[in-house]
């Protein structure tokens, strides 16, 4: 291995819980902290620390529409979470460093486009900021994002399901099985961004195997062919054999490797629960495999790949569900004709739940059919806290077309009905509440 | 009266001190094959008049222990680590008799690994074949709980001369420091040892009783008995006095930055409200990352003998000095030239200056004065540029909570001390360009020796309480307890402030010396299935480094 130059961004925000006894308390990153600094990882000649900076309500208002305003929803800690994601960010678009990780709390990856209050642990999407940010400040760039943690990352997939330029793949235990319940191969992207949304839901209690399999089968070749300006690990840590809350046996080991093969330019932390088994020597294994280090001596006191052994029905069945998804994405290029047909708009209408704030979400959202880019989209959202909001998304890299008749919505929109009216253009970085 | 003793690299300084005075000063040449020559050619001259019996304290900083280190002249030492998960043995191996052996305890000390007998006996016989005396034991997170050390320790005690326990050398974490930290101390510790004999001896023959203190890199001291337990935190007490002699010479309470400018390098020290800075893990010495508590300290190669050098267009000064300034008739144009030209001082002979500096200007074709200015203005910026660098490193240096996101103290000195030979006509410009009154401080050339004078016994404690598995432990000090489950914060508190003066007062500390601060404060709520299983309390403590008590800053004469 050759070492690199890693940017580590840590903050535990020994401060800050959900509640006192929920899992995304104050407690989450005390032994990753301990395992961090006993290792002396901070004292390594490649290994560089940086404090996070913090997210402005620009960085937020450029992916989110939050209900009513970024103040209401978020709080100091999230603005360091994001700050944390964007500090990577920096160190590595600017070289100071090769790669970067983000070891900050709390996550975001549940987080949808509209906020509405938190989901899944969630406030804002910390990832989806990071990118925007990244193009707003760097210019556009081919982003993929590997979702390794254990949970389908429903928001991302949100945020992105219209963007052919983000490859959005996550990893997951099988919706069937676990919060969110969904994350299927079906679920492929938008019409006009088909095959750069990629599920890979996997059974319960996939070991290693059944995960560097996907990754060397399926994840590794799409990227190959996507060609990526950035790779983003969104590394959520609850697929390891100790989490509490799922029930995969992924190892710290097997985490170390996928970083090692997957070589991130970005890591972010996501979920992980399994505080004292698992998240210190995941953790040190990950930040071990981004500095191009022999991790082969990270392992958990209870680490016994026998009991944790996938069966042969779990290779089987992923071996199928690879090759099968590996044809979805070969052919993502031939399905729109079939799916638009000569429909000018598509959309959907969804019912979404926010388990942590227990808020009620019924949304329509429209794009409009393009070749050109993303697609102008509207959102007409209604939430049981009485809010009800309008919103005008101009995509990024849009087409004059699209951009034109995203204007033209916005200043037709009748605040009548609605609460708020939303206008966010993210090549111009405008934001406009009505 | 006090005498206070500085072996420097150089020169040894010594003061005697009288009710807070400076009464006599003496300075010899440091010969460094045998310190304690030159250790009693200073004592004797300084007590020329005087009988030892006027002595209440002596205290010494001495460069014993560095200089075995960096001269490696250093005792073959065995290592036994047991390093459990996580870095590779290629990784920690510290010297060719390093040995890994199985056993370790986990994040929360608990044991995961027990260790084997026959492995370390083994072990100890092929130390011991070799001729190896000193051997270091550490186990990865023995600040969580030592026992794997200590029964390692206890199963060849008595092969060995002497065993340094990696716990015993902070109560930080860092497996690689500790690693370090002890091996340096049992390198050090026959050398340092048979120097004290030495000196216990030369004392002895006084016949009168005193106690002597020894210096540590943090600026603090430790009576003699109990430095030859822990050898190595008496390495790098040179800059420690430097630090300590401005805080003696001087009165502040405001943050502060401190530049000893040497005729090589410049010595950069900060203070936050009178009060200066530690490293946050430990001091480096010889490459070596440890655990030393230490002043934080950034030394730059420019000093007022650097070399001068103009050079496809650009003015290069230092880092190396390679001979005196041109005015006392040196090789090459230096700053100190360039103050001369320039009526900043007076020393040595202005036409060698004024010829050296001419060279510079002809290069740069520019007037004499101009050249001077550049390069003077030019050291200066060196300068600053550093501790502007050790300011923002200072001030965004990572921290945990989001309470200190938001409300973390930023230090913004708004004075400036300066000592060392080009202090007089440097510390105007620098004062400038940091937007700091200048303050020079008197009796700087025996800065040193007064500030290890009056340096007050410092040191730290930790105290983890873990009440779901009902422990205590100070590892410091080797304390293991059992605690009940209710037991909270405020009991931890108090235990370590306890402790932290016991401890301060056996290293001896006076009473009205400890002056205490609580460094780390956190209880975690340990949450296991949706119920709080019990706590996890981390409290810190330390004695400041400081000066002696009736002493009232800026005093001294």
């Amino acid at each position: 291995m050759n070492a690199k130059k890693t940017g580590l961004i840590f903050f535990p925000a020994f401060d800050w819980a959900i509640s006192p006894t929920h899992p995304e308390r104050e407690e989450r990153l005390l032994y990753t902290q301990d395992q961090v600094f006993e290792e002396g990882l901070l004292d390594l000649d490649n290994v560089f620390e940086f404090k996070p900076g913090l997210a402005s309500t620009e960085d937020i208002n450029r992916i989110h529409i939050c209900v009513p305003g970024a103040e209401s929803v978020i709080t100091e800690s999230h603005l360091i979470s994001a700050g944390g994601a964007i500090t990577a960010a920096e160190k590595v678009l600017t070289k100071e460093v090769d790669n970067a990780f983000a070891l900050v709390r709390p996550p975001g990856h549940h987080a949808m486009r509209v906020v509405h209050g938190a989901r899944g642990f969630c406030n804002i999407n910390i990832e989806a900021i990071m990118v925007e940010y990244i193009r707003h400040k760097y210019g556009h760039k081919r982003i993929a994002i590997v979702d390794t943690d254990c949970h389908h990352g429903d928001g991302s997939q949100d945020i992105f399901w219209h963007d052919p330029d983000t490859l959005y793949i996550s990893i997951h235990q099988d919706g069937r099985t676990l919060y969110p319940g969904s994350g299927f191969p079906n679920e492929f992207g938008g019409p006009n961004a088909l095959g750069y949304t990629i599920n890979i839901p996997l059974p319960p209690n996939t070991s290693d195997e059944g995960f560097l399999f996907a990754l060397d089968n399926l994840i590794l070749p799409m990227l190959d062919e996507f060609k990526p300006d950035l790779i983003i690990n969104s590394a959520g840590q609850d697929n390891h054999y100790s989490d509490p809350i799922t029930n995969m046996n992924f190892s710290a080991n097997g985490y170390a490797t996928l970083n090692e093969r997957l070589s991130p330019d970005i890591a972010v932390l996501e979920g992980g629960y399994s505080i004292e088994s698992a998240l210190p020597y995941v953790n040190v294994g990950i930040i071990m495999a981004m500095a191009g280090l022999d991790y082969s001596f990270v392992r958990e006191p209870d680490y016994n790949p026998r009991e944790i052994e996938q069966s042969s029905e779990i290779s089987r069945y992923i071996e199928d569900e690879v090759s099968q998804i590996y044809e979805l994405w070969k052919n993502r290029h031939s399905q729109k004709a079939e799916m638009v047909k000569d429909a000018k708009y598509a959309r959907r209408s969804r019912s979404i739940y926010y388990d942590t704030d227990g808020i009620n979400e019924e949304q329509e959202e429209t794009v409009r059919i393009c070749d050109d880019c993303g697609g102008m989209l509207t959102i007409d959202s209604k939430a049981s806290t009485g809010n009800r909001i309008f919103a005008v998304i101009v995509p990024g890299q849009s087409c004059p077309a699209c951009r034109e008749k995203g204007e033209k919505a916005f200043e037709s929109a009748e605040t009548g009905q609605y609460d708020y009216v939303y206008f966010q253009d993210r090549d111009r970085n405008i934001f406009i509440v009505k | 009266m006090i005498l206070g003793i500085d072996v420097g690299g150089t020169h040894t300084d010594a003061v005697l001190l009288d009710h807070y005075e400076v009464k006599k000063k003496a300075k010899v040449l440091t010969n460094r094959e045998n310190l304690l020559d030159s250790l009693l050619e200073v004592t004797e001259e300084i007590l020329s008049d005087e009988g030892p019996e006027i002595l209440d304290r002596v205290v010494l900083s001495t460069t014993m222990s560095t200089n075995a280190i960096v001269q490696d002249k250093i005792s073959k030492v065995g290592m036994i680590l047991a390093s459990g998960p996580g870095l590779p043995p290629s990784m920690l191996r510290i010297n060719d008799d390093t040995h890994f052996v199985s056993g370790y305890v986990n994040h929360r000390g608990v044991e995961v690994a027990g260790i084997d007998h026959d492995e370390i006996s083994k072990i100890a016989g092929n130390l011991r074949e070799k001729g190896i005396e000193h051997v270091g034991i550490v186990g990865k997170f023995s600040t969580r709980d030592p026992h794997i050390e200590t029964d390692i320790g206890d199963s060849i005690h008595d092969k060995f001369k002497h065993i340094s326990l990696g716990h015993r050398m902070s109560g930080n974490l860092n497996f690689p420091r500790r690693i370090a930290t002890t091996y340096l101390n049992a390198a050090v510790w026959d050398t340092y040892n048979s120097f004290i004999d030495s000196i216990k001896e030369f004392v002895g023959r006084f016949k009168t009783d005193f106690p002597i203190y020894i210096l540590k890199a943090d600026g603090g001291t430790f009576e003699i008995g109990q430095s030859v337990k822990c050898p190595v935190q008496t390495i790098l007490s040179g800059p420690a006095a430097s630090i300590m002699g401005i805080l003696s010479l001087t009165n502040f309470k405001e943050d502060a930055i401190a530049l000893d400018i040497g005729g090589t390098t410049t010595d950069i020290a900060i203070f936050a409200g009178g009060i200066p800075l530690l490293e946050p893990l430990g001091v480096t010495i010889k490459g070596h990352k440890t655990l030393i508590r230490g002043l934080r300290t950034r030394s730059i190669g420019i000093g007022g003998d650097s070399r001068v050098d103009y050079e496809n267009g650009e003015l290069k000064i230092g880092p190396e000095r390679i001979g005196p300034a041109a005015a006392f008739g040196g090789p090459s144009p230096t700053p100190t030239d360039a103050m001369i030209v320039l009526g900043l001082t007076d020393i040595g002979e202005k036409e060698k200056a004024e010829k050296a500096i001419a060279g510079i200007a002809k290069s740069m074709n520019v007037s004499l004065h101009d050249a001077a200015e550049t390069i003077f203005h030019s050291a200066c910026e060196t300068i600053t540029s550093s501790v502007r660098d050790m300011i923002d490193e200072i001030n965004n240096a990572p921290v945990y909570t989001v309470h200190e996101m938001f409300e973390g103290k930023k230090i913004e000195p708004t004075l400036l001390y300066v000592v060392g030979g080009p202090a007089n006509p440097m510390a105007p410009r620098l004062g400038d360009m940091l937007g700091c009154t200048t303050h020079i401080p008197e009796n700087a050339e025996v800065a040193n020796a007064i500030g290890a004078s009056l340096a007050r016994t410092t040191t730290e404690l930790t105290v983890l309480a873990d009440t779901e598995k009902g422990t205590l432990t100070i590892v410091e000090e080797g304390i293991q307890s059992e605690i009940p489950r209710e037991f909270e914060r405020e009991d931890a508190l108090k235990i370590c402030m306890d402790k932290l003066r016991e401890r301060a007062i056996k290293m001896g500390a006076k009473e009205d010396d400890l002056e205490i601060e609580i460094t780390e404060d956190q209880s975690f709520n340990m949450v296991r299935g949706y119920y709080t299983a019990g706590k996890n309390i981390r409290i810190k403590a330390q004695v400041k480094p400081g000066l002696i008590s009736n002493f009232q800053k800026g005093e001294t004469r």
